[in-house]
């Protein structure tokens, strides 16, 4: 009985910061990976920050729940995190001529659901906007939700229809974090057309050119992104196999984890 | 790790590092930079102006100018070592954990087999 009341409770927060968000996200069709400091106009700024607000609340508890019922899982979300962490530091060269970084959210995304990562991924983020500047403080709330929100989302989608269609696991974890790596940069795309629509063809037109820049470059890293969260998902399998067990990975084709 | 399972991450590993080294080969003189910087660019290209960043990054700010090249790689350094360090270390617990409880459990089922051994030399 406490544990639905409290339950509840976390909904109606996690509710109560996603009305802010809808309201901003509907009344400005403002949307943005790495945007440099200082590269998005304040007022978009301060709307994907707030956007990201309910994600990091449903994070929040969906991973305390999580570690609650076993506290062994502890060590799977260190490896999610660190994992994170490794990928989006390794800047990779792509065949036209540019480098780019892959996101690393996917594994994440798959063993504990996408909100989880919207904090694992502001670690990173966080990290790289102070120490190295890469991304910034004023755009984090837009890389984030690139990153950290619509990245895993898409990961998680992906991984979990494809389970559901009975195709193979490794396969599927491939899709989902290829794709959800690319999502991230067509995120990002959008998010800078929609502050910086071109003169003809607005938002459209603009987010084409942002793509032209981002895609090419994303594409070959996405299938790496995709090859590395395989292999170390065999690593768990082979050796965690008692908490991947714990946090549901063997039953979710059957029951499908929520958020 | 099973055999199979070894040998399908080796050759994912290599494939990974044939698909990142390619281009090095593909596309010679090019000068491989961000797509962060490119993107500011496009940016400029959009206005048709200079575009001036109405924030600079605190570090840049507090230095008072750009972080050198080589310190900004140092950097990345050490934001792969953080990550690789924490995996390192926990699969290395978890490698020799099942290795133990492979242990106990061969040592369980052979103490299982010499009790009943025993029970049918009583009897």
């Amino acid at each position: 009985m406490i544990h639905t009341a409290k339950r509840q409770k976390e909904r109606l927060f996690i509710a109560a910061a996603a009305v802010p968000a809808l309201v901003l996200g509907t009344a400005r069709e403002a949307h943005a990976m790495h945007i440099m400091e200082g590269y998005l106009p304040g007022g978009f700024c301060i709307a994907w920050g707030v956007l990201c607000l309910p994600f990091f609340l449903a994070g929040y508890f969906s991973l305390k729940r999580t570690l609650e019922e076993n506290r062994k899982t502890l060590i799977l979300l260190a490896m999610s995190g660190a994992f994170i962490f490794v990928i989006s530091s390794l800047k990779i060269p792509s065949v036209f001529g540019s480098c780019s970084h892959m996101t690393g959210t996917g594994l994440g995304a798959i063993l504990f659901g996408p909100a989880s990562v919207s904090l694992l991924g502001v670690i990173v983020l966080l990290f790289q906007a102070l120490l190295l500047a890469h991304g910034g403080l004023t755009t984090l709330g837009a890389n984030t939700f690139s990153m950290a929100v619509a990245g895993p989302f898409l990961a998680w989608g992906v991984y979990a229809l494809c389970r559901k269609l009975g195709v193979k696991r490794r396969v599927s974890v491939f899709l989902g974090a290829a794709l959800g790596d690319l999502c991230t940069y067509c995120v990002t795309s959008l998010q800078l057309s929609l502050a910086y629509p071109s003169e003809q063809g607005g938002v459209a037109a603009s987010t084409l050119k942002f793509l032209a820049v981002f895609a090419p470059a994303q594409l070959p890293l996405a299938v790496i992104e995709g090859i590395l969260t395989v292999v170390i998902l065999i690593a768990l399998e082979s050796y965690a196999q008692p908490e991947l067990a714990m946090i549901g990975y063997y039953k979710k084709e059957k029951a499908g984890r929520s958020v | 790790m099973k055999h199979k399972n070894a040998r399908t991450v080796l050759l994912l590993l290599l494939l990974a590092v044939l698909i990142a080294a390619l281009p090095l080969f593909l596309q010679k003189g090019a000068s491989f930079g961000g797509t962060d910087d490119a993107g500011s660019q496009v940016v400029e290209e959009i206005q048709g102006k200079d575009y001036k960043p109405w924030f600079t990054p605190v570090l840049e700010q507090a230095l008072g100018g750009e972080l050198p090249g080589e310190v900004e790689s140092l950097l990345f350094c050490v934001q792969t070592g953080i990550g690789v360090g924490v995996i390192a270390f926990l699969m290395g617990r978890l490698v020799e954990r099942r290795k133990w409880m492979r242990r106990m459990e061969d040592a369980g089922s052979d103490k299982a087999r010499q009790d009943r051994e025993a029970d049918h030399a009583s009897d």
